[in-house]
């Protein structure tokens, strides 16, 4: 019925989007949508280095966008410079140093728009292994500190009175998006990962009066996104991570529409 | 008299920020039944204190020996960011595992188990309060640090919640740390009261601080329930901001 790329790339997205949902909700919670811009830009130096180097992409990104946030971390208690300041300089230096990099690799043949935007259709077995294997890991980090990151995200001083030790949860939090952004790179494209992160979650939040609740649905309409994008990606021929960004816009727009809601989705 | 337990024990404790003293050489213990009082002006450090107790902020000098299983807070100031879906029963269980007839318990005691299922930013100040103080005491803590508790809350809520305090620390047998500026209570149920001013101004029974000259210097006379008071050992006077004047 379908050829195998698509089935692998849709085996892929799913995965992707099934990592996405908590973490999505978790950047939108605690307003951290220009922390994920920043790692995802960065993640371009990662894949630069990959290819200079010839070591697994995803690692190198994950290694590149941990050491941005770690230094993020760091400036932060150093410099009298804001957070979304610090967080602009780092997104568009890691930007510029990736590209300048690539300039001088110019010997190794470069899919620079496949980057940027992603190439979901050129997903391979193995990509799909890193996909699955690494979600399953951030999701059992993710389910192991939830309750710490949760309540840290709700109110600092509550989670650290009360034994949750926000400090440990937080950084921890920081390497799963790295860790996310590196495995869902490949398909959606460092401009945009923070996408998918962002309007899966910010849809279920007009759906949902609990956090379970958004966290679920988060993962549900992500997941719809994604088999949508991928059929009209192959449908029209249109780059597939715009597809699936386009395809999660119009669940959010669907999603304002008002509607009369049952009682028991209001409990 | 039997033993009470230690729960948390300040030794000459300061904390330092941008080149500040915010507070410096706070000594005073808090044990298990014990009600213990700050009073004190606005950023004399109350609330830094406190945090120092729960361990939010280190203590840069001096120490804090910290001995309680279980601490609860309720703070000063807090907002739940719109973009959260939270409800009240989602908050009660924010960082304990209590089952539904645990929260509603509690719920009960502070007058609001009708709004278990309401969003947390749908509140009023009161209620939210009243949220804040059931989340606390449901984790059935050793040591409940409460600032300023009743903030927002109606008169006659007032009284009550201040009682359900005092009935908390016999039932609980535990600790509790309140910050207030409600000298009436104070005056009825603390076992101890430190005024603070950056350091320690003076400290003891209700009925002796009230009388302490350092106290009717920081508070003024109208609000010191007696009138007559003795001089005594007055060994230092305030600058402006209340740091101590050689």
């Amino acid at each position: 019925m379908f050829d195998d790329f698509f089935i692998r790339s849709l085996i892929a997205g799913i995965g992707i989007a099934i990592v996405t949902g908590p973490l999505g909700c978790l950047v939108i919670w605690r307003r951290l949508s220009y922390f994920g811009d920043t790692l995802s830009h960065s993640a371009l130096l990662g894949v630069t280095l990959a290819y200079a180097f010839s070591i697994n992409i995803s690692l190198s990104v994950f290694i590149i966008s941990g050491i941005v946030a770690l230094t993020l971390l760091s400036l932060q208690k150093r410099t009298k410079l804001a957070g979304d300041s610090l967080l602009g300089l780092l997104a568009h230096s890691t930007l510029a140093i990736g590209l300048v990099l690539i300039g001088f690799l110019s010997s190794i043949r470069f899919d620079l728009m496949g980057l940027l935007f992603g190439d979901i259709l050129a997903v391979t077995l193995e990509d799909i292994f890193i996909i699955w294997f690494g979600g399953l890991i951030i999701l059992g980090i993710l389910y192991y500190i939830w309750k710490s990151i949760f309540a840290a995200t709700v109110n600092y001083d509550l989670a650290a009175a009360e034994g949750m030790k926000p400090d440990v949860s937080n950084f921890i939090f920081t390497l799963l998006l790295a860790g996310v952004i590196a495995i869902s790179l490949k398909m959606i494209g460092a401009l945009l990962i923070t996408g998918l992160l962002l309007i899966p979650a910010a849809t279920a939040r007009s759906l949902s009066n609990n956090p379970f609740q958004m966290v679920i649905l988060s993962i549900l309409i992500g997941i719809v996104s994604v088999m949508i994008g991928l059929f009209s990606s192959l449908e029209f021929n249109t780059a597939s991570g715009p597809s699936i960004i386009v395809a999660g816009l119009v669940l959010f727009i669907l999603s304002l529409i008002p509607f009369k809601r049952s009682s028991a989705l209001q409990r | 008299m039997e033993q009470k337990k230690l729960l948390v024990k300040l030794e000459k404790a300061g904390v330092h920020r941008s080149s500040k003293w915010l507070v410096r050489g706070i000594s005073f213990e808090i044990n298990q039944g014990q009600i213990v009082t700050l009073i004190g002006p606005n950023g004399s450090g109350k609330t830094t204190t406190a945090k120092m107790i729960l361990n939010i902020l280190n203590a840069d000098e001096g120490l804090v020996t910290g001995n309680a299983n279980k601490m609860a807070y309720v703070p000063q100031k807090i907002s739940i960011d719109w973009t959260m879906p939270l409800r009240v029963i989602d908050f009660m269980k924010l960082t304990s595992n209590l089952n539904n007839t645990q929260v509603n318990e509690s719920l009960t005691m502070t007058g609001v188990d009708k709004l278990l299922y309401n969003q947390i930013n749908s509140l009023s100040g009161g209620e939210f309060q009243r949220v804040l103080i059931a989340r606390a005491i449901a984790k059935k803590p050793e040591l409940l640090v409460l600032d300023e508790p009743v903030q927002g809350v109606d008169f006659n809520g007032e009284i009550a919640l201040y009682n359900l305090i005092k009935e908390i620390s016999v039932s609980l047998n535990c600790g509790i740390l309140l910050i207030s500026h409600d000298m009436h209570f104070v005056m009825s149920t603390t076992n101890h009261v430190i005024c603070l001013n950056g350091h320690i101004c003076c400290s003891g029974t209700p009925g002796s601080v009230v009388k302490n000259p350092e106290y009717i210097k920081l508070f003024g006379e109208h609000n010191s329930e007696t009138l007559s008071y003795y001089q005594h050992n007055h060994d230092h006077s305030h600058n402006h901001d209340g740091s101590v004047a050689d």
